[in-house]
């Protein structure tokens, strides 16, 4: 596969298999885009999380189209399976009563569209920075497949698997720890 | 119809992790709960590995690297994530409350 910033090909038909790739792509992004609306904007906290989970869905198809389908099934399985249970359940056990709009009371009129301009400022700044860069191409060496991620990580990223291993374990007994503490 | 070819361009994806991102900050912003919060900062980690999965499907050289990359950031989050609902499970036993409002000890 070469390295190609974007591809200059002409457009392809809308009824051809590359047309319904991009249409397919078009409701990936919708989807992630949907997500994240629903997540941000939702009163009640399980609403977000469904919104998380759908576009975390989307995310993983996006993953799909930068040719890794190993990181798209961890996608899947990470965040729409485990992160997004996880924070459901946290939900089920720590949130009072469920009142209109919890979550969002007591904050100041200026808060909501402060927050939006800083996100707008953000998403302008870095759109600008993503469109205007020379971004430069490397000749590609290796390849994308699974079985390539599979030897890197025993050999030359071996840290990186340990250190990943380290920090789960860490983080499986910090959190029991720290759970069970004050329990009476 | 120059729409349906996006998917081949990086500035495209540069574009989702940017949207990505800006929702994770006006969610951490104007979110009031911890769990809130929480869910926003996913978003930007989200933004963050979908960055490196851009970059490393268009011009990295090795496309081995980028995946591992966001291989890690997946890890760190769901211990990130582990980590927060049991501290906020702590937080509301001895508060009844996760609202970043009532959470005021360490004010002075």
């Amino acid at each position: 596969m070469q390295a190609i910033v974007c591809q200059p090909t002409t457009a392809p038909m809308l009824f051809s298999t590359e047309g319904m790739v991009g249409v397919i792509f078009l409701l990936t992004v919708a989807l992630v885009f949907t997500g994240a609306v629903i997540a941000v904007n939702a009163q009640r906290l399980v609403r977000a999380v469904a919104g998380l989970a759908i576009c975390f869905t989307g995310l993983a198809g996006v993953y799909y189209f930068l040719l890794s389908p190993f990181l798209a099934m961890m996608q899947l399985l990470i965040y729409v399976g485990a992160v997004s249970i996880l924070i459901a359940f946290g939900i089920m056990m720590a949130t009072p009563e469920e009142k209109d709009g919890a979550g969002m009371k007591n904050r100041s009129l200026l808060a909501g569209p402060l927050a939006a301009s800083v996100g707008a400022l953000m998403f302008a700044s870095l759109t600008v920075l993503a469109l205007k860069t020379q971004w430069q191409v490397f000749p590609r060496q290796g390849t994308f497949d699974i079985k390539a991620v599979g030897m890197a990580l025993l050999t030359t990223h071996s840290l990186v698997f340990e250190l990943i291993s380290i920090v789960l374990l860490l983080a499986i007994i910090g959190a029991l720890v720290l759970a069970q503490r004050g329990r009476n | 119809m120059q729409l349906l070819n996006l998917y081949n361009c990086l500035s495209t994806y540069l574009v989702i992790g940017a949207l990505l991102f800006s929702f994770g900050i006006y969610g951490m912003v104007v979110r009031r709960t911890v769990i809130g919060m929480l869910i926003s900062s996913e978003f930007i980690l989200a933004a963050a590995s979908t960055n490196f999965m851009a970059f490393n499907r268009f011009l990295a050289p090795d496309p081995v690297v980028g995946q591992i990359f966001t291989l890690m950031i997946m890890a760190i989050a769901a211990a990130e994530a582990a980590i927060a609902i049991s501290i906020m499970i702590a937080v509301y036993r001895n508060y009844k409350t996760i609202d970043t409002d009532d959470l005021v000890d360490l004010q002075g």
